[in-house]
């Protein structure tokens, strides 16, 4: 709920009563906290404070908070949304009256008068807070028959599914698009009857600006907003003798899956994870966390010859495929200066079909390689030109936390008393920076890990960077490497990085290296992350395990992994020189902003 | 020209008094330069029923036949959407007169029988009566 | 010869000037008066003086919902702020109303003067004009206003050698009926969808980008500045205790004499109709006349000799809305006028909230299948109940409104009504059918 106790130190007190209850309560909290404390509950539906990352929905449109405020002095009594009026001395209301109960539960059902009765097979199913409000207010009946909306579905940008027939028009998306990624992509089109959400001139989502960073995915209620599902291609393959299917899971899904078994937030389930992959049959079972030490390989390499050669600085991480459009068509002037490294899993993917294959005596043409990501954005990453005009050098097929969730549900495992497994081998070390790809901030710290001691040539004896952690979206920090100063900036959520962008392009700030992620909170937060549902409480417990996990490992840094320096010696020869640029980085391009 | 204080104000006000003092008092403006006046509403509902027309009439009436101390005024709605166009006639030393439904056809007889020969057309007058702030 | 009015019920405030003055000539204006009041305010009388004077004349707002006038200077001006604005609203969306068209086209410059006197009274040095672009004539006349005011010296800098400096700026509106309730019309100003927001904060508080802001009525200002050349008590001393000053009303409909009148506050509807009006063409009965547009309900015979303010209107259903007058004869079903006026509102909803983006979809719907005479009584049950919902559960005035054609024509032509219901005998049904009394139906 809004407001932290802080926040509302200074503010003096003041009597209301709920339900003729006396309550203390402080000024200018909404009727819905004074209730919250009062342990009322009151439904809500477009409603959605997500203040850690400045993210409130106030829209106050779907009338479903409605109470009913005593006016005995006119003799009128109001009906008033709860969400986004304020309490004030003297206030009576009362939650539970059979016209405030009457106005809620005929905003529901005229929610539902107009909503597709799909519910068996909407991916949504369980998931989704209208259908859970509809049980809750014990809706038996939809009086009202009419017209319902009737839009095509957008599959349109193979990441992002909009089906507006199922938007309940409460806008949280638009918020989060426009406040908290400041993209601008969907907002409210149409009027009346017709209104819902799109881009502007309701064009197809692949036509927009949109980076399929899937915040909007991650906060809208209904499926209105999901990923495009691509679960059965997976299956497909699973079932195709011919192909080698190759799995590789993202740093962040260790912390997150078991939350689609209903395990604790922040349980630690790697060895579950594998286990569940190898019965599910995949062929290989690797862990992206590989990918991310060869990241960081390439991503030191650069900045150090950034650094030392005085090219263009700071270098931004380019691990994030939502960020990189994001640049792309917010800052096309500003594109020399991500750096030119793929992300993890498509240099993963890309030694996986080129040096593994080679090794393996396995055709390439027959390798499926599956990403696990957390991520909506990856899926339309795939699909980028310069990744598909050569066959090896990319992965697949993406799915997300999500939908590989289902899936396991699907092959019948009980996820939680499985066995722990190990990832298979070689390819299969991993160290505890790569796992802190996960997270804000750990893309930053695990470079500076291994630039630190290859600049300094000296051990670093302290691998945590206390300063680089955090929560709050826009960090600053500096990080002594030998006699240079780095100065670091942070950015999670991308109205963060268009202020680490400005600031740059107007030459405000000056920094060494930038890391980027488009989810507010990084990866753990990500658009194919399980839903949250608000509680963004979930999200710092997914943060906790991933340091833990780091804590966990023998080896915390990139270059110190066996293989990875086994894989430079016969493959690659040094980071950052011809053959790396081949495989393992790549280019950016202008892109329009719509 | 700035006005720049009350007192010009005032000055500004007492220079143009003469042009609209007929319409303030018809019956008692001696000191008006103009003897007849003829106000045309010309607001969007009259405009869309043939204000202008009838406006371009008056003028070529007027020349045509040779009266030069009438002055045709495009003025805003006086609200009678149900009769547009009005025209409101004021003659110094008499009573206004309010004519409804003055199309270009009617433009020529109320030149000569009013204008000129002072009589009002009784079948096109409204009668109007109300107080001004 | 046709009779308009024989006694004096008319009279005219805020039109004192139209069809007088040629709009175009700014001189005329002056000639007339006219921004004595601003010289006046601006040199003569302090801030508070000039707000005291607009609450003590008893003017309340004619937009619509009839709030006090110089209560929304005072509260604006007590903000504290850089900068605040006064804004205009010439939106004017009701269909059949044209009173703010009128004074626009012709008598610009009366609100001109009276923005710069409110620009004074609560501090703002800017002020916009928000016009329908479906307005030409209008906004062509307050261009030239506008360029003549600022010509002469008595819009812009330190006007009247004062170092009061004020500017005003036209705005220009897609036509659509929601976006003349202030907030939606604030957001429409600063080019974001024209949708209303949650009220509080209120445009005073935060308005325009955030500053308080003051929204008028065109007719409100026309009104203010013969307050201050005449001073309070004469306006004080029109209209009703509550109500003082006159108010403007567009006549449309099955009536005689279609036009705008300006009366005073408290005239009844039967003086209206008949007196000014010149009663129903054709020598057919009246039955009802709908006040407030679409946002009103509609009054029947009985209720004829209410007099005409703000608080009269609301006690029988309806309101004064900015001022359209729709008369209706006995050929007209009430029924279809509740549909007619819920299409438009159905049409004109921003979408939003659900109880007006849905809510006035169905009850829409219902009506449909009444007057195609399918409805039932369960259907008449489902609308009652859904229209009152749609009344307590919207966010913005129009959807709290939109409900009320079809909750006063049940009200009072409940007849009409059970005339296209196919599961009662009319007229003897009546009574012979009990409502389901679900949750939530009130009367
Ligand atoms: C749906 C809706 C439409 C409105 N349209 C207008 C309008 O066209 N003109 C207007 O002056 N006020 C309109 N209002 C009222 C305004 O919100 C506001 O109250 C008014 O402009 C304030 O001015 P006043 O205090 O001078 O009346 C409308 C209100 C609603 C809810
Ligand atoms: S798409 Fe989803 S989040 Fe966006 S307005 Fe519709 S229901 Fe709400
Ligand atoms: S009541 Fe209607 S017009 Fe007002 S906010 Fe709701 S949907 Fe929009
Ligand atoms: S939750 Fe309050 S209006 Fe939607």
């Amino acid at each position: 709920m809004a407001g932290t106790p802080e926040e509302h130190a200074d503010k003096k007190n003041i009597g209301i009563k709920i339900n003729h209850l006396d309550l203390t309560v402080p000024e200018g909290i909404t009727i819905l906290e004074a209730a919250h404390k009062a342990g009322v509950k009151i439904p809500t539906l477009c409603h959605l404070d997500l203040h850690d990352i400045k993210m409130v929905n106030k829209t106050a449109s779907c009338r479903v908070c409605m109470v009913e405020l005593v006016d005995s002095k006119n003799n009128r009594n109001k009906i008033v949304p709860a969400c986004v009026t304020k309490v004030s001395e003297g206030m009576e209301i009362l939650t539970s009256s059979l016209r405030a109960i009457t106005t809620r539960r005929m905003s529901v059902e005229l929610l539902l008068s107009n909503h597709p009765n799909e519910c068996f097979t909407c991916p949504k199913n369980r998931e989704c807070e209208l259908q859970a409000l509809a049980a809750e207010l014990g809706i038996r009946e939809i009086r009202w028959e009419g017209e319902r909306m009737d839009y095509p579905k957008d599959l349109s940008s193979g990441a992002i599914v909009k089906d507006s027939n199922k938007c309940i028009y409460c806008r949280r998306c638009e918020t989060m698009c426009n406040e908290v990624q400041t993209c601008g992509i969907l907002s409210g089109i149409g009027r009346g009857f017709d209104a819902h959400v799109g881009p502007a001139f309701n064009i197809p989502m692949v036509e927009s600006s949109c980076t399929y960073c899937g915040q909007c995915v991650q906060v809208c209620p209904t499926a209105a907003l999901t990923e495009v599902n691509h679960t059965d291609k997976v299956w497909e393959a699973l079932n195709d003798p011919d192909k080698h299917v190759i799995v590789q899971t993202a740093p962040a899904i260790r912390v997150t899956i078991g939350e689609m078994f209903n395990m604790e937030p922040g349980t630690i389930v790697t060895g579950k994870l594998v286990t569940a992959l190898k019965r599910m049959g995949f062929n290989t079972v690797f862990d992206t966390d590989f990918g991310a030490d060869l990241t960081i390989m390439e991503e030191a390499a650069e900045l150090i010859y950034r650094l030392n050669n005085n090219k263009t600085l700071p270098m931004l991480t380019s691990c994030c495929p939502a960020w990189v459009k994001f640049i792309e068509h917010q800052f096309p002037e500003l594109l020399d200066i991500p750096s030119t490294c793929k992300s993890p899993h498509i240099m993963f993917g890309t030694i996986i079909k080129t040096y593994y294959a080679e090794k393996n005596g396995i055709d390439p043409d027959n390798i499926v390689i599956v990403s696990v990501m957390p991520c909506i954005a990856k899926k339309a990453e795939t699909k980028r030109p310069e990744l598909t005009k050569d066959e090896h050098n990319n992965v697949d097929i993406v799915v997300t936390t999500r939908e590989l969730g289902l899936m396991i549900k699907e092959a019948g495992l009980d996820f939680e008393s499985l066995p722990d497994s190990e990832y298979d081998k070689p390819l299969g070390e991993t160290t505890g920076a790569s796992v802190i790809f996960g997270t804000t901030g750990g893309v930053i710290e695990a470079a500076i890990r291994t630039a630190y001691e290859w600049i300094t040539g000296g051990e670093l004896k302290k691998v945590e960077f206390e300063q680089l952690r955090g929560a709050a979206g826009l960090r600053k920090a500096t990080v002594q490497v030998g006699d240079k100063t780095l100065r670091i900036g942070i950015a999670s959520g991308l109205g963060n990085a268009r202020t680490l962008l400005e600031e740059i392009r107007d030459g405000k700030a000056e920094y060494e290296a930038i890391e980027i992620m488009a989810c507010p909170g990084g990866c753990i937060a990500g658009g194919g992350q399980p839903y949250h549902h608000g509680n963004f409480e979930i999200v710092k417990k997914r943060q906790e395990a991933i340091y833990q996990e780091d804590r966990n490992k023998k080896i915390r840094k990139s270059h110190e992994n066996s293989e990875i320096l086994k894989l430079y010696k016969e493959y690659i020869g040094e980071p950052f020189n011809d053959t790396a640029h081949r495989l393992l980085h790549t280019h950016y391009e202008e892109r329009e902003r719509i | 020209m700035k006005i720049n204080s009350l007192d010009k104000l005032k000055k500004i006000r007492n220079e143009y008094q003469k042009n609209v003092c007929l319409r303030v008092n018809s019956t008692d403006s001696e000191n008006s330069d103009i003897r007849i006046e003829i106000l045309i509403g010309m607001a969007t509902c009259g405009i869309s029923a043939g204000a202008k027309d009838t406006f371009n009439a008056f003028q070529e009436e007027l020349a045509k036949q040779g009266v030069n101390d009438a002055k045709v005024v495009s003025v805003g709605c006086i609200g009678y959407c149900h009769s547009e166009p009005t025209v409101q006639v004021n003659i110094r030393g008499r009573e206004p007169v309010l004519y409804g439904n003055v199309k270009k056809e009617e433009v020529q007889e109320i030149v000569q029988k009013h204008i000129k020969g002072g009589n009002p057309i009784e079948a096109l007058t409204l009668a109007i009566n109300f107080e001004r702030a | 010869m046709v009779e308009i009015s024989n006694n004096k019920k008319l009279l005219r405030i805020a039109l004192r000037n139209c069809g007088l003055l040629n709009p175009e000539d700014i001189f005329e204006y002056i000639a007339l008066g006219g921004y004595e009041s601003l010289g006046k305010a601006i040199t003569q009388m302090t801030q508070d003086q000039v707000i005291d004077e607009i609450k003590k004349s008893g003017l309340r707002g004619r937009g619509g919902g009839g709030f006090p006038t110089g209560l929304k200077w005072e509260l604006t001006k007590k903000q504290k702020s850089q900068e605040k604005f006064i804004i205009c609203n010439a939106d004017e969306g009701d269909p059949g109303a044209f009173m703010d068209r009128s004074i626009l086209e012709g008598d610009p410059h009366s609100v001109l003067e009276a923005m710069a006197i409110g620009g004074y009274a609560i501090g703002a040095r800017k002020g916009l004009i928000y016009i329908r672009a479906e307005y030409p004539l209008a906004i062509a006349r307050l261009s030239t206003a506008l360029q003549q005011a600022g010509e002469n010296g008595l819009l812009g800098e330190n006007i009247f050698g004062t170092d009061f400096s004020f500017d005003i700026y036209l705005k220009y509106g897609a036509g659509a009926f929601v976006c003349g309730e202030e907030t939606a019309l604030i957001n429409s100003c600063e080019g974001k969808r024209g949708e209303p927001n949650y009220k509080p904060p209120y445009p005073v508080e935060e308005g325009y980008w955030g500053y308080p802001t003051c929204v008028n009525n065109v007719e409100t200002f026309a009104n203010i500045a013969p307050i201050i050349t005449k001073g309070a008590q004469w306006f004080a001393s029109l209209g009703t205790e509550k109500c003082k000053g006159t108010k403007v009303f567009a006549l449309v409909g099955k009536i005689k004499n279609v036009g705008v009148i300006e009366v005073p506050m408290g005239t009844t509807l039967r003086e209206i109709i008949y007196d000014i009006g010149g009663g129903i063409p054709g020598g057919r009965k009246f039955k009802a006349v709908q006040t407030g547009g679409p946002s009103g309900g509609v009054i029947g015979e009985a209720n004829l000799d209410t007099p005409m303010d703000y608080d009269s209107l609301i006690s029988i259903g309806s309101m004064m809305g900015s001022g359209g007058m729709i008369i209706m004869d006995e050929t007209d079903n009430m029924v279809k006028i509740a549909k007619f006026y819920l299409e438009f509102t159905m049409d004109e909803s921003c979408g939003r909230c659900t109880p007006c983006r849905i809510g006035t979809k169905r009850l829409y719907e219902i009506l449909n299948k009444i007057t195609s005479r399918k409805g039932t009584m369960a259907d008449l049950d489902a609308l009652k109940q859904l229209a009152y919902m749609v009344k307590d559960g919207s966010l913005c005035g129009l959807g709290q409104t939109a409900p009320n054609p079809v909750i006063s024509t049940m009200k009072y032509f409940w007849d009409e009504y059970l005339a296209f219901i196919k599961d009662v005998d009319h007229p003897r049904g009546e009574g012979r059918y009990t409502a389901k009394n679900k949750i939530g139906i009130r009367s």
